[in-house]
């Protein structure tokens, strides 16, 4: 049953969102997050969602995986939408008022406003993690936070403990989907009794589940230790990143984008 | 130079409290041979393995690879580039999350060049038989193509010799049986010397020379065919035969002599032939699964 667990949410596909520069997508994901906050009127909002829309599309992230993102955080953005619904105060009169609860013309056009940029927000980053698989994800993280190992910054050694964390996920799931039917097999009732019953019954999977992890970690130490492995000093890579034109040329065009999106604000009301 | 692995005179514990793993004990192993260790659960063979590429250093006496002594701290990664170590859990060795990037993962330590690498990287994937697999994730391979993953991650390195240390025990039989035959390959074609610890002694049975251990010792050193000969030693040291030698043994105590250097099935049914209908074998005939 655990086996069917995805890990990540990579989608693969071939699109040129897909073969980009890992780097590239990166900083301009970081780019369009700050930019959802600069752009705080209508016109600045729909270029976001044009913008997504047809990233999306170039992607060929199906549609339906929108909504798969954006289903869990659900209750966070009605929560945030009902927060600034009721506690916005404008200067003019309060459209509905009722008992101690007042909503202002600003309350509404807020409430959209921050709900929109959540989705925009989780849809934006998700696109990002459709379309990079977790290594070349760990690969750019690397290389990009790579400045900052001279200030003693564990750069390489975070890499490395991300790579191998995602090289061992299946190697631990399947481990214990082992334990839990051994255990199983010893009369424990993993998938009945109350919630306290259940958490207890646990125990007995997480103990012998921790107990090999570090009999693994010891074993990879010698292998890694066999294999002249000795920190981040004087690394080669098999697979080197490189910019290509086309990631410029995206990379230009998302500039051009961003820019619109801030311009929009002199042109355009801002909202709240 | 004539040896490759020298051990002279070791001795080892891995705490104050506890017995020696291994005791005044020395070996030699010579270029491009194929020595196999045999021995019972805790005889000291797999701390044997680890002082062959400096994972564990004696206590007492030296282990030299070629010239080298293991206790140079200057030249340990030229010792651990010389002699790769493949291990019994092929999950617990593998590193990386796509087979080519986990072989390179040697080559990237030792900072080889990218083309370089690139050009090792596939030449040893196609040493060890993997070369169709490399772009897959090494938990979607069956257990012995994740092992000669690993064994392709260690010859990439280009060593002269390979320590497997129990490197079949996790194994089913096929995946058993590719892994020797690529093991094999690479000491018969490229000349690479191989210490393999095993329990098997099937596996045993095909190397250069046998080499028993028991209690830190070694007790008993030949050709399979002088070791094996010695059933009840062995026997006595909680050891078993090759099946075929053991049939043979056996018969010779029920009355029915038997050559007593037979270690493989193939000449098991030959002298079975002879015995049976007073005639040489004819060849080609003995071929017998068992």
């Amino acid at each position: 049953m655990l086996r069917d667990i995805t890990i990540g949410q990579h989608f693969p596909g071939t699109s040129i969102l897909h073969t980009m520069d890992p780097r590239v997508k990166l900083i301009l994901t970081i780019a369009y997050i700050v930019m959802l906050f600069v752009g705080s009127n209508p016109a600045g909002l729909a270029i976001s969602i044009v913008l997504l829309m047809v990233l999306y599309t170039v992607a060929k992230i199906p549609m339906k995986m929108i909504w798969k993102s954006i289903k869990p955080i659900l209750p966070i953005i009605l929560f945030t939408a009902v927060l600034n619904l009721f506690f916005m105060t404008g200067t003019s009169e309060p459209i509905f008022s009722w008992w101690i609860f007042k909503i202002y013309k600003e309350g509404i056009g807020y409430a959209v406003l921050m709900s929109v940029r959540i989705v925009c927000l989780i849809v934006g980053t998700s696109l990002l993690t459709y379309t990079t698989s977790p290594i070349v994800l760990t690969d750019a993280i690397e290389q990009l936070l790579h400045p900052f190992a001279k200030l003693h910054l564990p750069v390489h050694e975070l890499a490395m403990m991300m790579t191998i964390a995602l090289r061992f996920i299946p190697t631990l799931i399947e481990e214990t989907d082992k334990i839990m039917n051994a255990q199983k097999a010893r009369g424990a009732q993993l998938d009945s009794g109350s919630l306290k019953d259940r958490i207890k019954a646990l125990i007995p999977v997480l103990i012998p589940l921790f107990i090999s992890a570090f009999r693994r970690a010891d074993e990879l130490a010698m292998a890694m230790e066999c294999r002249c492995y000795h920190g981040g000093e004087g690394r080669t890579k098999l697979k080197q990143l490189h910019m290509r034109g086309s990631d410029i040329i995206i990379a230009i065009a998302a500039i051009v984008v961003f820019v619109a999106i801030g311009m929009s604000n002199r042109y355009f009301p801002r909202i709240g | 130079m004539e040896e490759m692995l020298k051990a002279e005179n070791i001795s080892f514990r891995y705490a104050e409290d506890q017995p020696q793993a291994v005791q005044g004990l020395s070996v030699k192993v010579k270029r491009g041979e194929f020595v196999a260790v045999l021995g019972a659960n805790g005889c000291g063979k797999s701390t044997l393995a680890k002082h062959f590429n400096a994972i564990l250093l004696p206590q007492t006496g030296t282990v030299y690879v070629e010239d080298m002594a293991t206790n140079d701290e200057e030249r340990l990664f030229d010792i651990r580039q010389k002699v790769g170590m493949v291990f019994q859990n092929p999950d617990n060795q593998i590193v990386a999350t796509v087979v080519e990037e986990d072989v390179a993962f040697a080559l990237e330590n030792l900072g080889v060049p990218q083309q370089e690498m690139r050009m090792r990287v596939d030449e040893a994937m196609k040493m060890a038989g993997i070369y169709k697999h490399r772009s897959k994730a090494p938990h979607k391979l069956s257990g012995g193509q994740k092992q000669r993953v690993a064994i392709a991650g260690v010859i990439a390195m280009r060593p002269d010799c390979l320590v497997l240390d129990e490197a079949t025990a996790m194994l089913d039989p096929i995946g058993r049986e590719k892994v020797m035959h690529t093991v094999h390959k690479l000491n018969e074609d490229y000349g690479i010397t191989v210490v393999q610890i095993t329990h098997y002694m099937e596996e045993a049975a095909t190397a250069d020379r046998v080499i028993v251990m028991s209690e830190g010792h070694v007790m008993l050193e030949g050709t399979p065919k002088e070791v094996f000969s010695q059933v009840e030693l062995l026997r006595s040291l909680h050891l078993d035969v090759p099946q075929s030698t053991e049939l043979c043994h056996m018969l010779t105590q029920a009355g029915c002599p038997m050559p007593d250097d037979i270690i493989d099935v193939d000449e098991c049914a030959a002298a079975l032939y002879q015995m049976l209908t007073g005639k040489p074998a004819p060849a080609g005939k003995a071929e017998v699964s068992v």
